[in-house]
């Protein structure tokens, strides 16, 4: 299918990684939060502080899905396990062995996968940590197993600002992107879709036993949630699994490696980065260590993932385990002097109002700091966020059922083909300054305890 | 600037929770917003940069729109006045003068009605003031006559900011368009001072008017008289040109439909008005005029060429400014192309129709904000049914 989707925005930050692996970045201590997960809410701790894990040895379970394990990254010692809001278990601590021992699990050849039964495609994904590289939609959860997805989803190029390069990123790795599309054929019986950017020469046209679309547009062309909206939209009642390229990775190293190896390349972008580049990591690396000597010694903000998706993290935390793409920006926390009505080219706008001038140089790489620009409103403007939303969906109308707990209303509006991360660019553009992504979130939720 | 910083940071802890005038607080904050771009960041999670517009600054963007307006209208205001005295010499300046004279009291009465009223709601509720009164508290005067008792501008502005907006929650919640619920409001209550001959329209400051001036607007000719006198003054005063420049007498800001045509055009560059209502409110105007120019017989006012009607009286100004007030409008995209429509289709009905009312617009929009949510229901039901039509397909 060819896609052409002409609504969206596209901002350019200055600070895009050059394409160059600069090495491999090595922690003593990993770190693995089951908060990087949505709706988790009856957690098994397996394991103790002081007890020795190796790569893929499970730490975590959730009872409601309790098939699923959450595994350790590395191997080492559980140093801590540390507790939040009624014991829930928010960060576990473990100190690395200079060589990383991996649990051993099945080695299959490229044409053993194949043979392999849906069962034991699903024994291997769910206890050696891999499976949580998945989502299910609606709700955006870690899939549970016994929901057999309509289809699956992977959109294979990000068009977040300071995105990854999945070209660059996954060269060479195609037999294991493979091998993941081949395993993942066992758990639907419909079909695995793969969106690449239209024209281009791609390394995921190589890939057989998957749909291939071609895709053209700016972001957020590149929103697997998107695609799905365009290629066979999610009806009430059905599941829909979506993964990116990182998750085909490791799925494809647990069936032809054996081990459960959470390395992947993720960008350190941003315009506080001095040199801009791809390193190789494991899950639940600290985010000093990645940034360590990397930063200009300005007052910035770290954020794990993208600046419009992504979570503001200090030093002390660890870089999210979906997030392939660490954003360092510039914090905006100064006053500005008539700052709502001077003209300005430099700040960015999706927005012509007066003296915004930005439009006049859409190519150009911006500094964008965290600055609101202004404080929260009543919603006025009308029309704006279905510019940036390539879907037919009245997002305005959807997030004041949400404010409004009516749950038909949010089923007929279509909230299950939407996540937080569709409508990012509506909370950037939005001139009452409304956390969007929250609101909608919030919305997920209700929706999914009800 | 500094100074201003400084100043504020000193006084800001009175106005803290804790502090001596915590409750006036949004006053405050009102006032170190309007200063300076606070230095609040985005929240921990979702977007961590932020688009640079604000409301601020999109209503500051349609007032700049309706400035031409307000300039223009002052200038007229001199110039009929001087018309109607039967000074023909009289300069630029002198017109400006007379007419700022006049309008610049009325302005400033709607914004301090206004702001004092969304001030004290605002203290009331904790709410921080929202800046939509900047745009309506510009709107009341261009629509007044200029000969309007500043007494009746405040009443009229106490009543359409309580019971066309804060009643209903702000900023953001109304039905009706503020600014034309203010003007509804006094045409109602105070019908003499809102309607009828040159005392009215035209300031002359107490003096004599001379022989020959009528005074009148457009279309108090047109709903008054026969076809054929009504016709003949169509031809020499209220040509189209005069007409279309807008040096006739009317309300303030709305008699010069080029001065609504910049206005619309800054709008619409600035994407902060709906280029889709002011085209089709322009449409239907037209498109109704003409269906009741063809049909013969019938009254004076079917008689006017229908090029007229997008120049006559308020029409471009309701258009341009009223209808594409986004709170109050149709808020789907397919919504505003029938809701412009009919407006400007109403208008032309009711001007062609209703003598008693030959301004149509001023109906017609508070006509059409009572229906938008219906027109938005049908459009967000066609959406709902398409979701739905998906999955019987899929049963099926």
């Amino acid at each position: 299918m060819n896609l052409k989707l002409k609504k969206g925005f596209d901002i350019n930050l200055a600070g895009k990684a050059k394409p160059e692996l600069a090495g491999e970045i090595i922690s003593e201590i990993y770190s693995f939060k089951p908060t990087d997960f949505n709706a988790i809410t009856r957690p098994k701790v397996l394991v103790n502080e002081g007890d020795t894990v190796k790569a893929g040895t499970p730490i975590f379970r959730d009872k409601k899905n309790e098939q699923v394990y959450f595994c350790a990254p590395v191997s080492g010692e559980v140093v801590s396990i540390t507790r939040g809001a009624k014991r829930f278990p928010e960060e576990f601590k473990i100190l690395a062995d200079k060589e990383i021992q991996y649990v051993e699990f099945p080695k299959y050849s490229e044409s053993d996968i194949t043979r392999l039964s849906k069962e034991e495609v699903l024994e291997a994904m769910l206890k050696s940590g891999v499976w949580p590289n998945l989502v299910e939609r609606p709700f955006g959860l870690v899939p549970n197993p016994d929901n057999e997805p309509r289809d699956i989803f992977i959109s294979a190029f990000d068009t977040h600002p300071l995105a990854p390069d999945y070209e660059f990123v996954f060269k060479g790795q195609e037999k294991y992107l493979q091998a993941g599309v081949t395993a993942l054929q066992k758990l639907t019986k419909g079909r695995i879709h793969i969106s690449i950017p239209s024209g281009n020469s791609s390394i995921f046209k190589s890939l057989t036993g998957v749909q291939i679309h071609q895709v053209s547009g700016i972001h957020p062309a590149g929103n697997v949630g998107v695609q799905i909206h365009h290629i066979a939209p999610i009806s009430r009642g059905e599941h829909v699994w979506t993964t990116t390229p990182y998750g085909l990775q490791q799925i494809g190293r647990l069936f032809l490696d054996g081990r459960y190896d959470s390395s992947k390349v993720i960008a350190l972008a941003g315009s506080e980065v001095i040199e801009p580049k791809y390193y190789q990591i494991k899950n639940g690396i600290s985010i000093a260590k990645l940034v360590e000597n990397k930063l200009k010694d300005t007052n910035s903000r770290i954020v794990s993932g993208n600046v419009l998706t992504g979570l503001k993290v200090s030093k002390e935390d660890i870089i999210g385990f979906n997030h392939n793409l660490i954003s360092v920006i510039p914090e905006g926390d100064d006053y500005e002097f008539l700052g709502w009505i001077l003209p300005t080219s430099k700040k960015l706008s999706f927005h012509r109002a007066f003296g915004l001038f930005s439009f006049l140089s859409p190519k150009k790489e911006r500094v964008l700091n965290t600055n609101m620009n202004g404080e929260e409103r009543a919603i006025v403007q009308s029309g704006v966020f279905e510019q940036v939303l390539p879907m037919d969906i009245y997002p305005v109308f959807l997030l004041k059922a949400i404010l409004a707990n009516d749950f038909e209303e949010m089923e007929a509006l279509g909230i299950y083909e939407v996540l937080e991360e569709d409508f990012a660019l509506c909370e950037f553009v939005d001139v009452s300054k409304m956390e969007i992504q929250r609101i909608l979130r919030e919305g997920i939720d209700a929706l999914q305890e009800a | 600037m500094k100074f201003v910083r400084d100043t504020l940071d000193k006084i800001k802890p009175a106005f803290e929770k804790g502090g001596k005038l915590e409750k006036l607080h949004p006053a405050y904050d009102a006032f170190e917003t309007f200063a300076f771009v606070p230095k609040h960041t985005t929240p921990k999670l979702g977007a961590q940069i932020r688009d640079a517009i604000d409301l601020k600054r999109m209503m500051m963007t349609v007032i700049i729109a309706m400035i031409p307006c307000l300039l223009f209208g002052m200038w007229n205001v001199g110039h009929q006045h001087f018309l109607a005295l039967g000074n023909l010499e009289a300069s630029f300046i002198d017109k400006l003068i007379i007419g700022a004279w006049v309008v610049l009291p009325v302005v400033v009465i709607s914004y301090a009605v206004g702001l004092g009223i969304e001030f004290y709601f605002a203290v009331q509720r904790g709410h921080s003031v929202n800046e939509g009164y900047l745009v309506t508290g510009m709107l009341i005067p261009l629509v007044m006559p200029p000969t309007i008792p500043w007494w009746q501008v405040a009443v009229a502005t106490a009543f359409a900011v309580v019971v066309a907006k804060e009643v209903f929650g702000g900023t953001g919640m109304n039905v009706l368009n503020v600014a034309m619920t203010a003007r509804a409001f006094l045409y109602f209550a105070y019908p003499g001072d809102m309607a009828g001959a040159t005392d009215v329209w035209v300031y002359t400051g107490g003096e004599k008017i001379v022989d020959g001036y009528a005074g009148a607007t457009a279309l108090g000719i047109a709903a008054d008289q026969n076809t054929t006198d009504a016709l003949a003054s169509f031809g020499s005063f209220f040509s189209f040109e005069n007409l279309f420049i807008g040096n006739v007498p009317g309300s303030i800001g709305e008699t010069s439909a080029l001065m609504c045509l910049i206005g619309a055009g800054i709008l619409i560059f600035t994407g902060v008005g709906s280029w889709k209502i002011i085209v089709s409110g322009f449409v239907g105007a037209y498109v109704m005029a003409a269906l009741f120019y063809v049909i013969p017989g019938g009254n004076a006012f079917m008689a006017i060429p229908p090029h007229y009607h997008l120049v006559m009286g308020g029409l471009a100004f309701g258009v341009v400014f009223m209808a594409t007030d986004p709170v109050s409008a149709a808020q789907t995209e397919v919504g505003k192309w029938y809701y412009g429509f009919l407006i400007g289709a109403l208008t032309v009905l009711i001007r062609v129709f209703n003598p008693a009312y030959p301004e149509g617009i001023m109906l017609a929009v508070l006509l059409m904000n009572v229906f938008a949510p219906l027109i938005d229901y049908y459009v967000i039901e066609a959406n709902k049914n398409r979701r739905i039509k998906r999955l019987k397909l899929k049963i099926a």
